[in-house]
């Protein structure tokens, strides 16, 4: 069982932020997380957020869109009940594809944009009722706020750090236990 | 640090922190309404319950409450349809498009500008529900199983592209915008004192705490999300004059429907969003925000959309009478000079010579003047759809159904409702969100705000 300490280090501005993250990453301190009012550009490398991957969702949820559009107009219109429209009959889904291609286009950006944004919402747990996950109300009006979660040792390095590099406050909001994975 | 040009104008005045910003959206949503607000929201409650008066009268008797005729049948509720979907395209333009090309100026304008594509497409999708006579009936347009001899809808029809576009258009618009919303919402949550109005945005916010891989997905959702848009846009309106284009009505028939069309809704768009802001500036003091340098950006998006409406009438007078086809020069002769001459004239000066006049700079920068012309644009708009419906319909192929049209009280009674509708939702929205994105404000501050480019500059000088 390890016992550690939880820092709130509080800043005003984004650039002695960014410097705090470089030299805590530096002197090998784990970030835990870093919440702030805008999204801070750059800061992603520092910390060590891999890039997203919701892009390639969104191109997968597209595919499906399109076929599933493809799959429902052919059924509809060539396989279920084949119509006659003014001397152009759906006898098979190729001769047909110029007037189908609206509403495939509309079914892939429907169903990227969609499920893009659900699974942005859930994946992230944004849903109506979902406590609200900055530890500091202040960091969604204009502080900036490093988050850790370190031993003892490592806090009182965090601690100089945090305040040679400009944070207002550093704040210590107790101690958590962490099991050992087995 | 990301440095912006000297020689670009700031987009933020005023010597501005970020507690400023949070101060300056917040305070609509803190304070109370003044009078002038209550004034015209009772007026636009007024002119929406007028709406709903005669849009139950429509559906207890039928459209045979309306003007339209046999040979006019669609009219002022196609022409209506037609004008909200396209002041709908300038929000997402600006959210979409305008990201996409990294515009910095849509951060002030792209939450209302979206609520109103939204608000919008809201009053649009009441005249095309109604306009089937049998609203009731409509899930029929759906594609679902039913009892009628397996009768699906047809896929080849443009209508029915009509109704798979603009529903992706209106549901993608409001999943775009209120992802936009979450972190505003959340700084109202943490801001307000009120316990039920925290427990509300609490609940708006959906637990937002903005934290690094929060706001990485955020910013990625957002480009994708305007990736998908930006085709969006132009299709829904391209798909919209596909219901004229895809007919054989002289008039209607031409290849030139689509752009034509897309750019008018751009047009007629930037118009409503000028119009609005001008008010929401002053309203609620946002001029620090949305400052002239907006306006004149958006008045030249108004002369650049209003020249290519107006090359496009030119281009279809050239090619009507270049087609040597006696119909479509007959519409065109009738639309110009026929009993309905007015409605083209009023189309013709409201948006091809009216926005000519942005090219002087005097005149887009002049606050009271784009107040002005915003409102002569979106008449001149409305006027385009009335022309290229009601004169071209009342003079088609057989004369024994020629024809005339006025509409009763109940055609304009809906439209007016319309009107109060947006207007109502639009004040409403006003005072309860934040109207501008202030967490994308917050990060340009650096780069383009006043005083923080002064003392950029002046670092630059030593």
């Amino acid at each position: 069982m390890a016992t550690k300490q939880i820092i709130h280090g509080i800043y005003s501005d984004e650039v002695p932020l960014l410097e705090g993250c470089t030299k805590l990453r530096a002197a090998g301190i784990r970030i835990k997380d870093v919440f702030t009012p805008f999204p801070v550009h750059g800061i992603d490398p520092i910390v060590g957020v891999p890039r997203t991957r919701i892009a390639i969702c969104a191109f997968i949820y597209g595919i499906t869109g399109l076929s599933l559009a493809t799959l429902m107009m052919w059924y509809m219109m060539v396989s279920d009940w084949p119509n006659d429209i003014g001397g152009k009959p759906n006898w098979n889904y190729y001769s047909n594809i110029p007037a189908f291609i609206p509403i495939t286009f509309e079914a892939t950006v429907f169903c990227a944009a969609h499920g893009m944004s659900l699974t942005y919402l859930l994946r992230c747990w944004l849903v109506p009722g979902a406590k609200a996950k900055n530890p500091d109300p202040r960091t969604t009006d204009d502080k900036f706020m490093i988050y850790l979660e370190l031993n003892d040792e490592q806090s009182k390095k965090a601690d100089e750090i945090l305040r040679s590099t400009g944070a207002e406050e550093v704040n210590y909001k107790g101690t958590i236990t962490i099991e050992p994975k087995y | 640090m990301h440095a912006e040009s000297q020689i670009r104008e700031p987009l933020i005045l005023g010597n501005k922190t970020y507690r400023n910003i949070t101060d300056d959206i917040i305070a609509p949503i803190e304070g109370k309404a003044n009078r002038l607000w209550y004034i015209l929201f009772t007026i636009s409650v007024l002119g929406f319950m007028w709406g709903i008066g005669c849009l139950s009268y429509t559906i207890g008797v039928g459209i045979g409450a309306w003007g339209s005729n046999n040979g006019v049948d669609w009219a002022w509720d196609i022409t209506n349809f037609v004008w909200w979907i396209g002041i709908g395209h300038a929000g997402t333009l600006i959210s979409a498009v305008l990201l996409l090309f990294r515009q910095k100026w849509r951060m002030a304008i792209n939450r209302s500008a979206e609520a109103m594509t939204i608000f919008a497409v809201l009053c649009a999708a009441i005249f095309v529900t109604l306009h089937t006579g049998r609203p009731w009936l409509d899930y029929m347009l759906f594609p679902l199983p039913n009892q009628f001899g397996s009768l699906w809808p047809n896929f080849n029809s443009p209508l029915l592209w009509d109704v798979f576009a603009v529903s992706t258009y209106a549901t993608v618009s409001i999943v775009f915008w209120y992802i936009g919303l979450i972190p505003d919402f959340a700084m109202v949550r943490d801001r307000v004192v009120k316990p039920r109005m925290k427990k509300i945005y609490a609940l708006l916010s959906f637990g937002w705490g903005g934290n690094v891989r929060h706001w990485s997905r955020f910013e990625e959702v957002s480009l994708v999300l305007a990736g998908l848009s930006t085709p969006l846009v132009f299709s829904v309106h391209s798909i919209v004059s596909f219901d004229f284009a895809t007919s054989v009505v002289p008039g209607w028939h031409t290849t030139i429907f689509p752009p034509y069309f897309v750019s008018g809704a751009v047009f007629s768009g930037f118009a409503m969003v000028l119009t609005l802001m001008l008010i929401v500036r002053k309203v609620y003091k946002l001029e620090s925000y949305i400052t002239v340098k907006h306006v004149e950006y958006m008045n030249i998006v108004i002369i650049v959309t209003g020249s290519i409406v107006g090359v496009a009438y030119l281009t279809e007078l050239f090619v009507a009478w270049y087609s040597g086809v006696e119909w479509e020069q007959y519409a065109f002769l009738n639309r110009a000079t026929g009993p309905m001459w007015w409605s083209y004239a009023a189309m013709m000066t409201c948006n091809v010579i009216s926005p000519q006049l942005f090219w002087f700079k005097k005149l887009r920068t002049n606050l009271v003047f784009t107040f002005v012309l915003s409102i002569v644009v979106n008449i001149g708009m409305w006027f385009e759809r009335f022309v290229i419906i009601v004169p071209t319909l009342c003079r088609t192929y057989l004369p024994s159904t020629w024809n005339t049209y006025s509409p009763t009280f109940v055609d304009v009674g809906i439209f007016v409702g319309t009107i109060g509708m947006f207007f109502t939702l639009f004040l409403l929205y006003s005072r309860t969100f934040p109207v501008i994105a202030q967490a994308e404000l917050k990060s340009i501050l650096k780069s383009s705000g006043e005083e923080h480019k002064k003392a950029a500059a002046n670092h630059a000088h030593h």
